[in-house]
């Protein structure tokens, strides 16, 4: 059996892709997509803690992840295509109206 | 079987699910070029109708649903803030949306949908139901912020708002993601319960710090507060009335049972710095602002500052001062954005301090309730605000907490001049452009005079409201 540490390394690694995605990446689609992986390296963490401890919220809390995450990507899908019809951009440095 | 007595204790949210459900109806009914005034009526009804079933609740305490709800007086007593602030949001858009020309009925659905999850928020006892109130609420307030759909500051608001909102989000996931492996549970009385007789590991430490990170993205509490001026700058101003106050509470709430209540580990140090640093920071951005929305984002940060200091304070006092500060701050903030709302007019145009100029002449009415409402802001005596302060400053004096003390009443007196200098741009500038000023309207006045009275009746007698809270905090530490 494959040790639970292996598990969260894995899903660290994947969460860590994804932070670092979110911050240098400057496509919005690739921002968000570096969002999802987040999601699902917690979604392995969940798995994985949840098979160890044999108890079921964990699987359970997967199964409403990803439900959320499919509302948030329909949501953000429609936000970005509304950005995008306003500055014909999808890049986030040009979407730059509020100075930051 | 679930027993009969678990509906009543989600009655206010199943209301007014309902009612955003009916509105979403009727909306496609409505002629589609026509006010949606009828639908903003609607979701009034529904508001206060849950605002009866709150009152209802206080009968039939205890957990609900398997133990992931929680009713008490905590949760009533959010419940009734986050409720009045919705109700107050709706009244003032009515205006707001005839003037900036929006035609979209789904806008009072999502003001409702958002309430619920907010108020399941404050309700929730169990991980799963705290994060799916969490994404109900974030959801219903991104697609808020990009209301003004033609306006391109509105989808960038929402963009930047949605971006960063499901990053916070994820980090407060791997919290809880972590938190399970560390207690092997996802509800926070069993969480409670591990901190109470175990060694906490680290695991539960590295837990505890992401789910502040989420948390503190949603509160807007520096370092996590860059968002902020972006996102209230380009909103439609009820909407950040709606999300500068509502969501915060309720996030708010969400610490305070989740961190708080269950004695998690190693969150002291974190919630000092994040209080100094958001005081600070917010103040002195908000110093060389000359957007008025930008300047009270930076000055809602600062005020996520404060409320933190009585987190860092100790448990009862803390807490109750937390409470009340949330519900003061709610007061005060909501009816600014609802003055600067109406004033703004078509396009939002009028949002900088120049054109505040000479508005005490034009429209007194107008800048005696705005210049209240900053008076509070500053915590003058009388007005909400300062017992706000007074309270949190003097939790954290109970608990030794002198420094932090030290940096808030610094930076009280560092934010009094700017907010002094609208009251100032109104009453001694002459004023340079000809900003028109409409006549009040009836939902805006009723919105209006609903903050009013809160924020006063708060200032001379916050007995009864500050004996809920400390009700409440009893209640949350049992």
């Amino acid at each position: 059996m494959v040790p639970l540490s292996y598990y969260l390394v894995l899903s660290a690694i994947l969460f860590a892709c994804g932070v670092a995605g979110f911050l240098i990446k400057r496509n919005i689609i690739t921002i968000f997509l570096s969002i999802e992986l987040m999601l699902n390296g917690v979604n392995l963490s969940f798995v994985a803690f949840a098979a160890q401890l044999n108890k079921l919220e964990g699987h359970i809390f997967v199964f409403f992840v990803m439900v959320v995450a499919a509302a948030e990507a329909a949501v953000g899908l429609a936000i970005i295509i509304a950005v995008f019809r306003t500055r014909e951009t999808l890049n986030v440095d040009r979407v730059n109206l509020l100075k930051l | 079987m679930i027993p009969a007595v678990d509906y009543i204790r989600i009655l206010p949210e199943l209301v007014l699910s309902i009612f955003g459900i009916i509105v979403m109806m009727v909306d496609p009914v409505l002629p589609e070029q026509s006010p949606k005034k009828p639908l903003g009526v609607i979701a009034v009804i529904g508001v206060l109708a849950a605002l009866a079933a709150t009152a209802y609740q206080p009968g039939f305490y205890g957990s609900a649903f398997y133990n992931t709800v929680s009713v008490d007086t905590f949760s009533v007593f959010f419940h009734v803030v986050v409720l009045l602030i919705a109700l107050v949001v709706i009244l003032i858009s009515f205006e707001y949306l005839d003037v900036q020309r929006i035609r979209s009925g789904e806008y009072y659905a999502l003001v409702l949908f958002g309430t619920v999850g907010m108020m399941l928020m404050s309700a929730a006892v169990e991980l799963v139901l705290i994060f799916i109130a969490l994404e109900i609420s974030s959801i219903s307030t991104y697609i808020l912020a990009g209301m003004r759909r033609r306006a391109a500051e509105s989808a960038e608001a929402s963009l930047k708002y949605f971006l960063l909102g499901s990053f916070a989000t994820a980090f407060f996931l791997y919290g809880v993601a972590l938190i399970f492996g560390a207690t092997g549970t996802t509800n926070v009385y069993g969480i409670a319960h591990y901190f109470q007789t175990q060694q906490a590991s680290v695991l539960a430490y590295l837990a505890v710090g992401l789910m502040f990170v989420g948390l503190g993205f949603k509160v807007a509490s520096a370092p996590f507060h860059v968002w902020t001026p972006d996102v209230y700058e380009g909103s439609p101003a009820p909407v950040v009335a709606l999300m500068s106050t509502g969501p915060k509470a309720a996030a708010f709430a969400v610490l305070l049972r989740v961190l708080f209540a269950t004695g998690a580990p190693g969150w002291f140090w974190m919630v000092w710095v994040s209080a100094a640093l958001s005081m600070t920071l917010g103040n002195i951005g908000a110093l060389v602002q000359q957007n008025v929305k930008r300047l009270l984002a930076y000055s809602s940060i600062a005020h996520a500052g404060y409320l933190l200091v009585a987190f860092a304070a100790a448990k009862q006092v803390g807490i109750s001062a937390a409470i009340f500060y949330a519900a003061s701050y709610a007061a005060m903030n909501v009816g600014a954005f609802a003055v600067i709302g109406h004033f703004a007019s078509e396009g939002e145009k009028y949002v900088t301090l120049d054109d505040y100029a000479g508005l005490g002449r034009r429209s007194p009415l107008l800048a005696a309730t705005l210049t209240i409402f900053l008076l509070s802001l500053i915590g003058i005596p009388v007005t909400g605000g300062f017992f706000a302060k007074f309270y949190v400053f003097s939790a954290a004096l109970q608990s030794n907490l002198v420094g932090l003390t030290i940096i808030g009443v610094i930076n009280s007196a560092i934010a009094a001049y700017y907010y002094l200098r609208v009251i100032v741009y109104m009453y001694m500038r002459d004023e340079r452009v000809e900003a028109p000023v409409a006549r009040i309207p009836a939902g805006l006045g009723v919105g209006l005079a609903i903050s009013l009275v809160a924020t006063i009746y708060l200032g001379v007698m916050p007995g009864r409201v500050l004996d809920y809270a400390i009700q409440s905090a009893q209640d949350l530490l049992k």
